[in-house]
């Protein structure tokens, strides 16, 4: 898939598709005042969410300078654990390597957890081309690959689908004759992915945390399906961005509790793995060949860059979950495997502004995303960087620059500023109704219109609050340079 | 006390009614106020637009206009925050305005917490006489909660005004959808979520709602009015800046 799907679309049809998606809308609203409460009893029943915060900001700041010496550091533990460690520096070296792996183990079928990696690089797209059978079995995620449709979150991808439309679609493509109720669709679906669990000879997944002083590689679930696909298959693929490696347990330990109490609102998933090496002899399950593709894909120059505060990101989803904008236009709206503040901030990252179009105005820069995040990372300002890079860079329209600069004349000049306020008022009074209102009869004026298309604007005063305290100060007879002082 | 007082733009052309009630609470507390003949904006619209070399003049002309008084209040949280922290940035190769912006950003206040916590004003129906029959809520403002972390002063303020009966509204701490030029450049997405926050406010079944900055203001109560005069409430909620449910005796 990777990271942008829907390529060509401006951000405004994806917005104007999105907000007509009534369902998915209302979903994401109930979700996200689920997550809200859950996230906040979670972390209030911690005496100290702030200290664990800036401890974990340390800790992925320490091994984001140090990224060097600890990415050694894992894959000697990990070597010496027996897991085969491979480096990518792009998607399609990462590409090579997992097809190389599949043709070395006489491979044609695999079973996947949940890995956004895996999306990152395209991974299915390719396999399939291949040849091989590629199947998902996070539940959103095997809801997705049938539906052949994009996800709308990070943490729980298949949000903005019902479950009416998900029993159809399993009728159609999988032959589903049951209900529309959960239990039933997942009791089928369990039946469906028990096969492909039994008969693959690969397995891939992603990666939450890799411990470098272990050489293991952690994940998060809350299905069971990524123990399966780490234990069934002889065959593992590991997909491990170099961001994810944190230097020992101890830390692990921290960063789990922040992600997933940050992610779902509890303590702790269902399942939590953490895996060494392949299986031992006498063993008795878990894969006998693992691999661990160490991706890179623009991370490290995004690390050299003045967004480095996003490579501290855990994807969590917090700051999805508490986006304003995220809440009306989902995750479609983004267009991006990646949405919602951090979204913003990744994608402009590693797909160039070239290919964004408006994204990094997809943002009030209202902060909650900067709040919310267990990593501290400035977020919102990290969107506003991208825009003044995407200004200085050229990517503003020629009417809009103008307009800015004239602007940033008037605003910084009184004589300018008087006339221009004066010239404004008096041209808005006739457009008043109700007294002071623009109301949707002024549609039609530039940049106005945006606004009293859908809500009314004020008018001017016909008196500034500046020219009234001239008044007021010759009332009380004060000078107008007091307070001042001496210096 | 002496004070410098910044209103900001918005207040200066929209609203000088908020402007003119805070200088009238600030004076019954006995602060003698100017108005710097030069301030005019912070720059935020430029500077959230990504317009950064073009902001320089402004705040140039922004900080020259306050660097010499001791006590700057502002009116509008997000302006004291550009002011205070978003500038830095950008006049890191100029010395002599950074540090003039460094002595600034610790001489400004926020209207409510000039008040509440500088000049320990915490009963405002005992100390100015505020006074105003109604049910009230409060919309807390993104810069001014989450970035200047003031809270409580606005809130404690608004509450103990002779006769409000004070209701919160749900996730009163997210954002109104105004943004700045967000506001115009993204106007369906804004909508939408100024659309939810009249909603929010329209549920509270307050008689008025309080802001503590301007531009969240004037959005909102575009929003009511427009939902009133299409016939999609019959609910007639006044947007009021604190300033103007202080300076109302």
């Amino acid at each position: 898939m990777a990271i942008l799907y829907n390529e060509g679309t401006t951000l405004a049809e994806r917005v104007d598709a999105c907000l007509d998606d009534e369902f998915a809308h209302k979903a994401v609203e109930r979700a996200q005042d689920v997550f809200y409460d859950k996230r906040n009893a979670v972390i209030g029943e911690l005496p100290n969410w702030e200290d664990m915060r800036h401890a974990a900001r340390a800790i992925r700041n320490r091994v984001n300078n140090n990224l060097d010496y600890y990415v050694a550091e894992f894959a000697r533990n990990a070597t010496a654990a027996g897991a085969h460690v491979h480096f990518a520096p792009k998607a399609e070296d990462a590409l090579c390597e997992i097809l190389d792996v599949f043709e070395e183990a006489h491979a044609s079928t695999c079973v996947k957890s949940k890995s956004m990696m895996s999306e990152e690089i395209g991974m299915n797209e390719v396999l399939e081309e291949a040849g091989m059978e590629v199947v998902e079995t996070d539940c959103a995620e095997a809801i997705l690959q049938t539906a052949k449709d994009h996800p709308s979150h990070i943490v729980v991808p298949a949000l903005h689908l019902d479950r009416e439309a998900i029993a159809r679609m399993f009728h159609d493509e999988l032959g589903y004759a049951g209900s529309s109720v959960p239990e039933d669709i997942t009791r089928f679906l369990r039946v469906h992915l028990r096969e492909k669990f039994l008969a693959a000879e690969v397995g891939v997944r992603g990666c939450n945390f890799a411990v470098a002083s272990t050489g293991s590689t952690t994940l998060v679930t809350n299905e069971g399906n990524g123990r399966m696909v780490d234990t069934l298959p002889k065959t593992q693929i590991v997909l491990v961005g170099i961001d994810r490696i944190v230097p020992d347990l101890e830390s692990l330990d921290l960063m789990t509790s922040l992600l997933v109490r940050s992610a779902v609102g509890t303590k702790l998933t269902s399942y939590f793995t953490v895996d060494c090496g392949p299986a031992h002899e006498g063993e008795g399950d878990g894969a006998t060949d693992v691999h661990i593709i160490m991706i890179d894909n623009g991370r490290s120059d995004i690390l050299g860059s003045e967004f480095s505060a996003i490579e501290r990101c855990i994807r969590c989803g917090a700051c999805l979950n508490i986006c304003p904008v995220y809440r009306h236009i989902t995750g479609h709206g983004y267009g991006s495997i990646y949405p919602g503040p951090m979204g913003i901030v990744m994608t402009s990252c590693l797909e160039g502004y070239d290919k964004v179009d408006k994204l990094p105005y997809a943002c009030s820069l209202c902060s909650a995303c900067t709040s919310n995040c267990p990593m501290d990372i400035p977020l919102h300002d990290l969107i506003r960087q991208h825009r003044v890079n995407m200004v200085a860079q050229g990517y503003a329209g020629p009417i809009e620059r103008r307009a800015f600069v004239t602007a940033g004349k008037v605003l910084s000049s009184r004589p300018l500023y008087d006339v221009a306020t004066k010239v404004a008022a008096r041209g808005m009074k006739p457009l008043a109704h109700n007294g002071d209102s623009l109301g949707p009869a002024t549609a039609w004026i530039p940049v106005l219109g945006a606004w009293t298309r859908n809500r009314d604007f004020n008018r001017l005063a016909d008196e500034r609050f500046r020219d009234w305290f001239k008044k007021h100060e010759k009332e009380e007879g004060s000078a107008p340079e007091k307070g001042k002082d001496a210096r | 006390m002496q004070i410098a007082f910044f209103p900001g733009c918005l207040v200066d052309m929209f609203y000088p009614g908020i402007g003119i009630a805070a200088v009238h609470v600030l004076e019954r507390l006995g602060c003698d106020i100017t108005v710097p003949e030069k301030q005019i904006c912070c720059g935020q619209p430029l500077l959230n637009s990504g317009y950064a070399p073009e902001t320089m003049p402004i705040i140039e002309q922004m900080v020259n206009a306050y660097a010499d008084y001791d006590c700057v209040v502002s009116l509008t949280g997000s302006c004291m925050f550009a002011i205070q922290h978003d500038y830095t940035p950008y006049l890191q190769d100029k010395p002599a305005l950074l540090e003039k912006q460094q002595r600034l950003a610790g001489n400004i206040y926020e209207f409510s917490d000039f008040i509440y916590r500088v000049l320990g004003v915490t009963d405002a129906s005992a100390v100015l006489g505020s006074k105003l029959e109604a049910s009230a809520t409060y919309h807390k403002s993104c810069h001014l909660t989450r970035l200047l972390g003031i809270e409580e002063a606005p809130i404690n303020l608004l509450k103990s005004v002779d006769g409000i009966d004070y209701v919160e509204m749900a996730f009163a701490e997210r954002c109104c959808g105004f943004g700045g030029t967000f506001s115009v450049k993204e106007p369906e997405i804004s909508c939408e979520m100024v659309h939810e926050k009249a909603q929010t406010i329209i549920d509270t079944g307050a008689d008025i709602a309080v802001f503590e900055d301007a531009p969240c203001l004037l959005n909102v109560q575009g929003e009511l009015t427009r939902m009133r005069d299409e016939g999609e409430t019959s609910r007639e909620v006044r947007c009021m800046h604190l300033a103007e449910v202080l300076d109302n005796r």
